[in-house]
């Protein structure tokens, strides 16, 4: 009887319902968008051949370069504003005094909505006569609580929303890792004379590397398909001002129902999508991942 | 709804040993249904619609049968229709479809409170009344006019009304024949000039891009008497009855024509937009095409399947129905709804109904632009000449 080093261990066939999986719902139906981006169709019926005319069509598509935009500065505003917020929140919340067991607990609340729910909830709340809009918009210089329908405000209403709903996040990401900082390093800082600034300078973040890079991965690739909340709140409006390039994908898709061109703007976003994963990734030195506790 | 249409179906299927039956599907699913459907050895041999282009793209595929004769073999039936909404299933000059519901046209609301503590004794009766009216209401701090503007939709109701007033409906039909340059007719350009003006003028608040019609809006605004007037369908109406229903028993709702009277405008000012109805049609493939034919004859201008709709608060597009309507509930409404259609010479259906999904798309957001004054009269009209 031989036993083979590798028996009972997973071999390339334990893969295969994950790879079933990823084929059928992710590689298939991107080869289909890759098609239909040479078709024209109104979603009902059959497609028919168009040759480059959706290609074509994207250099004289007035949105477009608005919808660029828009989504490249929904991104970094993401980014910026969501860790700044959610790294501190983190920390601050990785204490375990029991004040502050109950306030993140409220915190997270935004974590068990649905994006739907949010929108909703917050549409209502940016009501200009009735909601919370009326009430605080004075203090904030908007008199008449027109967030959502003046067109520079509304896309800073609406960064604002998204980093509501995935701040909770973000914070129990940060949570989480400042927990895992072993005990032992704030006690020699302690014992080095560090105060508690001292110590989140030199030990806590540099602890979280790992933790700002997942977080910021997940932040940057993800605003790319922030779409739900955009589409209930404003449609993109008022006119295009927060249009963003899902969004535009979407009515383009399902409102002007020119499913040639929408797969178009999908591929551009897939492209963009993976690019800006791949470059991230490098550049932080996520794919090496080193520990940060050598020594320990 | 279903419930009248089934017992019209049941009492014809009893007189004429027939089977008709009714199939229901909620609104977009019923769209693909219908699409796919149509054409297929399993068409149906009625099915229901919106006339206009919606209508138009089935006729185009040659599946809808042609009704003209039957109909005008029939003067007492055909007459028994009022016509500017018959005309809504008229397609080249054949008619392919006929009435089955309520009509819906748009016109204003007003809130009777405001007017009173306003000084204000009659709806305004043209366009200056109107325009004194908004300035007398934004003296006195209320909102003259409310708007849901984060919906494009409402919005395009004061073109569709400002562009007839203007120029008559041809302008419009232009627009959907796809005519040259027909987005560039300087009747556009001056209608969306008199949006800007009245945004100008605060008709409509300052807020007004913020205010969403499916979260009640304007009907709060309206009914908290903080606005004095809304320009919307007639469905209106009942969505206030559901919201509010106080203000509706204490009589606080009132309501007026779009007024005409506008310096240079040829349209007449009693003409109509909204959604005339829905309509029955048969298809060419229909087996039983002369049954199809003579159920709709017998059904859709019967005087029980007329009285059942009226019951359940439709104003359907028959003629002769004053007095039925009158003495229902809410009789001095639907009257009122009834007679704006009856005595209109033309019934402008909704742009976004009338014109295909990606033009409707990019009319929206213009219209929008146009309201937020990022875009210029002008620049709409190069836009959507130019399909953007």
């Amino acid at each position: 009887m031989t036993t083979s080093v590798n028996s009972g261990r997973p071999g390339a066939i334990w893969a295969v319902p994950a790879l079933a999986f990823f084929a059928v719902f992710a590689l298939v139906p991107m080869v289909l968008v890759v098609a239909l981006t040479f078709t024209t169709w109104n979603g009902l019926g059959s497609p028919t051949w168009a040759g480059l005319a959706n290609w074509k069509h994207l250099f004289h598509d007035a949105t477009l370069g608005q919808s660029l935009w828009l989504s490249f500065k929904l991104t970094v505003i993401s980014w910026v504003v969501q860790t700044l917020v959610a790294l501190p929140l983190g920390v601050w919340a990785a204490g375990r005094q029991r004040n502050r067991a109950v306030l993140s607990t409220i915190f997270f609340v935004p974590l068990l909505m649905s994006s739907a729910a949010i929108a909703v909830l917050w549409s209502a709340l940016l009501d200009p006569n009735f909601g919370l809009a009326a009430k605080i918009g004075p203090w904030l210089g908007v008199k008449d609580g027109n967030f959502i329908g003046q067109p520079s405000l509304a896309f800073y209403t609406v960064a604002v929303v998204i980093a509501w709903q995935y701040i909770p996040f973000h914070t129990l990401l940060y949570q989480s890792a400042t927990r895992q900082i072993p005990e032992v390093l704030y006690e020699a800082a302690t014992m080095d004379g560090a105060k508690r600034l001292r110590q989140f300078w030199s030990v806590t973040l540099p602890q979280l590397r790992n933790t700002v890079v997942t977080s910021s991965v997940l932040m940057l690739v993800g605003s790319l398909t922030y779409f739900d909340i955009v589409l209930i709140l404003t449609n993109g409006g008022p006119g295009t001002s927060t249009r963003i390039l899902p969004l535009h994908m979407y009515l383009t898709g399902f409102s002007s129902f020119q499913m040639g061109y929408a797969s178009v703007l999908a591929v551009i976003l897939l492209v963009a999508g993976t690019a800006l994963s791949l470059v991230v990734t490098r550049v932080t030195g996520f794919r090496r991942m080193q520990s940060q506790r050598e020594g320990l | 709804m279903n419930k009248v249409e089934n017992t019209a179906i049941n009492s014809y299927n009893k007189a004429n040993s027939a089977q008709v039956s009714l199939q229901t599907f909620v609104n977009d699913p019923y769209k693909q249904k219908l699409q796919t459907g149509l054409g297929s050895p399993n068409a149906p041999d009625i099915f229901f619609n919106w006339g206009g282009g919606n209508l138009e793209q089935y006729v185009k595929a040659g599946q809808v049968f042609d009704l003209t004769s039957a109909l005008n073999g029939d003067s007492t039936w055909k007459k028994s229709f009022i016509p500017s909404v018959l005309n809504t299933a008229k397609i080249n000059g054949k008619y392919y479809g006929v009435p089955v519901e309520g009509v819906q046209p748009a016109f204003f609301f007003y809130n009777k409170d405001v007017f009173a503590k306003a000084g204000i004794k009659t709806p305004p009766a043209s366009w200056n009344d109107l325009l004194t009216d908004v300035d007398t209401l934004k003296s006195k701090g209320i909102t003259p006019i409310t708007v849901a503007g984060s919906q494009g939709w409402t919005e395009l109701i004061y073109l569709e009304y400002l562009l007839d007033r203007v120029g008559g409906p041809t302008k419009f039909q232009n627009i959907v024949d796809g005519k040259a340059g027909a987005w560039k007719d300087p009747a556009v350009v001056t209608s969306l000039t008199m949006i800007q003006q009245l945004v100008d003028r605060g008709a409509f608040g300052t807020n007004y891009a913020s205010v969403n019609w499916d979260n009640h809006g304007t009907q709060t605004l309206l009914s908290s008497a903080k606005a004095g007037m809304e320009l919307m369908g007639s469905w209106e109406f009942s969505g206030l009855l559901g919201t509010f229903p106080d203000v509706i028993k204490q009589n606080k709702i009132g309501w007026f024509p779009f007024p005409g009277g506008i310096p240079g405008g040829t349209g007449n000012p009693k003409d109509v937009v909204g959604n005339p109805d829905n309509y029955l049609s048969v298809t060419t493939t229909s087996k039983s095409r002369d049954t199809a034919v003579d159920f709709l004859k017998k059904t859709m201008a019967d005087k029980n399947y007329v009285k059942d709709l009226i019951s359940i608060g439709q104003v359907p597009a028959i003629e002769g129905i004053q007095n039925q309507l009158s003495t229902g509930s809410y009789g001095d409404y639907n009257t009122f709804v009834y007679s704006l259609v009856k005595n209109s010479p033309s019934f402008t259906q909704s742009w976004d109904q009338a014109l295909t999904p990606a033009v409707s798309q990019s009319l929206l957001t213009n219209l929008q632009k146009v309201f937020n004054k990022q875009m210029t009269p002008q620049q709409f009209a190069d836009a959507m000449d130019q399909g953007q």
